[in-house]
């Protein structure tokens, strides 16, 4: 089942194109729109640092499903998914934090405080530190796996903690400004829109990385089982 | 060689440990209101604590010059008179969310740490955003 040629698939391709396109469209929205009355030019950020957000979340979540998918069925694919999946969400958190700092400084006044937001996101990066420190520690594949597969699960279960931590604690953190909660949007369209396509921008190139992970990551694989 | 992914694992696990149990059972309440500082008084005093609430309107008075900062915070409800030593965020002003970390001195709440809480609402500027308005909006931000 050796595939002969291991370069870029089409569908990746496409992907990868029309997230790069996207990433454009996006930037140059984010540039045309407004100021905000009160932060200035400083609400670009947002663009960013949101879009970050959301999209490393659903890789969590899918990094999850994966391994629960694994756990279930058994098959290494899954597992090579799942782990492809937490390193893309581990990749946009770090960038989600670092865009946060950099808000947060002129702002609040400090790049970091240890409040219920940023603690619980903390915790997730941790987690997911930790996740790919088991699968460096356990040389056994099958045990790696399901290891891996146990944080990745606890893992997901953080995700909502964090979401809903401005929510459920006082914290200097906003609450959402899409917020999906209470259904409510605290942005006109012309800040909106930009966002959105920033959104589905990550959301393609998420989509395109973790295609491209889990196939270099079956090739290793199959030159690991067949040398 | 595995034992340093091991020794890895192990900090990291402190780590959540201690962001969970430490940090976050602290952080929990980030911050009390006025109104409930009175109702609490013997609980809080001398101590360390997080003030949260809103600048009262008209109430800011900072000197420049000795960088001295007062304002009154309010819930609504208790009012308190905080004093700051260092310039204010740049988003400080009238009717501002803040969290001040500090202690009571008197009656005054000396701050050491004074935080702007930024509301989730975004918005251009009322007028449309001709180049100097924004211009004059970024200079006043500063």
């Amino acid at each position: 089942m050796r595939s002969e040629r291991p370069g870029l698939d089409a569908v990746s391709r496409a992907l990868l194109g029309l997230g790069y396109l996207l990433l454009l469209i996006g930037f140059y929205f984010a540039i045309k729109a407004p100021p905000d009355a009160q932060q200035g030019y400083l609400v670009r950020i947002l663009y960013l640092h949101v879009a970050a957000a959301w999209t490393g979340y659903l890789a969590f979540v899918v990094a999850g499903v994966y391994a629960l998918l694994y756990l279930l069925l058994g098959r290494a694919g899954y597992d090579r998914l799942s782990a492809a999946s937490a390193e893309i969400g581990l990749w946009l958190s770090f960038l989600m934090v670092v865009g946060g700092m950099m808000w947060a400084r002129p702002t609040w006044g400090v790049y970091w405080v240890w409040e219920p937001r940023l603690t619980s996101v903390a915790v997730m990066i941790a987690i997911y530190v930790g996740y790919f420190l088991v699968r460096q520690a356990i040389e056994d594949p099958e045990l790696r796996a399901k290891a891996a597969a146990a944080v990745a699960i606890l893992g997901v279960v953080n995700i909502p903690i964090t979401y809903m931590s401005v929510y459920w604690w006082r914290s200097i953190h906003q609450t959402a400004t899409i917020d999906v909660i209470n259904r409510k949007t605290h942005m006109p369209p012309e800040m909106l829109v930009p966002l959105l396509v920033n959104l589905f921008a990550f959301t393609v190139l998420y989509l395109a990385f973790l295609r491209m992970k889990g196939r270099i990551a079956a090739l290793v694989a199959e030159e690991e089982r067949y040398g | 060689m595995k034992a340093k992914y091991w020794i890895g694992l192990l900090i990291i696990a402190g780590a959540i440990g201690y962001m969970i149990w430490g940090g976050l059972g602290q952080s929990l309440v980030y911050f009390i209101t006025p109104s409930e500082y009175y109702q609490d008084q013997a609980k809080y005093r001398g101590k360390r604590i997080r003030l949260g609430g809103i600048v009262k309107e008209g109430t800011i008075r900072y000197d420049p010059k000795t960088l001295e900062l007062r304002f009154v915070l309010t819930d609504g409800v208790a009012e308190v008179p905080v004093f700051h030593k260092g310039t204010p965020p740049a988003l400080f002003k009238d009717r501002q969310g803040v969290v001040v970390e500090g202690r009571f001195e008197g009656g005054t709440f000396h701050g050491d740490n004074l935080l702007v809480k930024h509301s989730e609402t975004y918005q251009p500027p009322k007028e449309g955003y001709t180049p100097e308005e924004v211009r004059k909006l970024i200079k006043e931000a500063k």
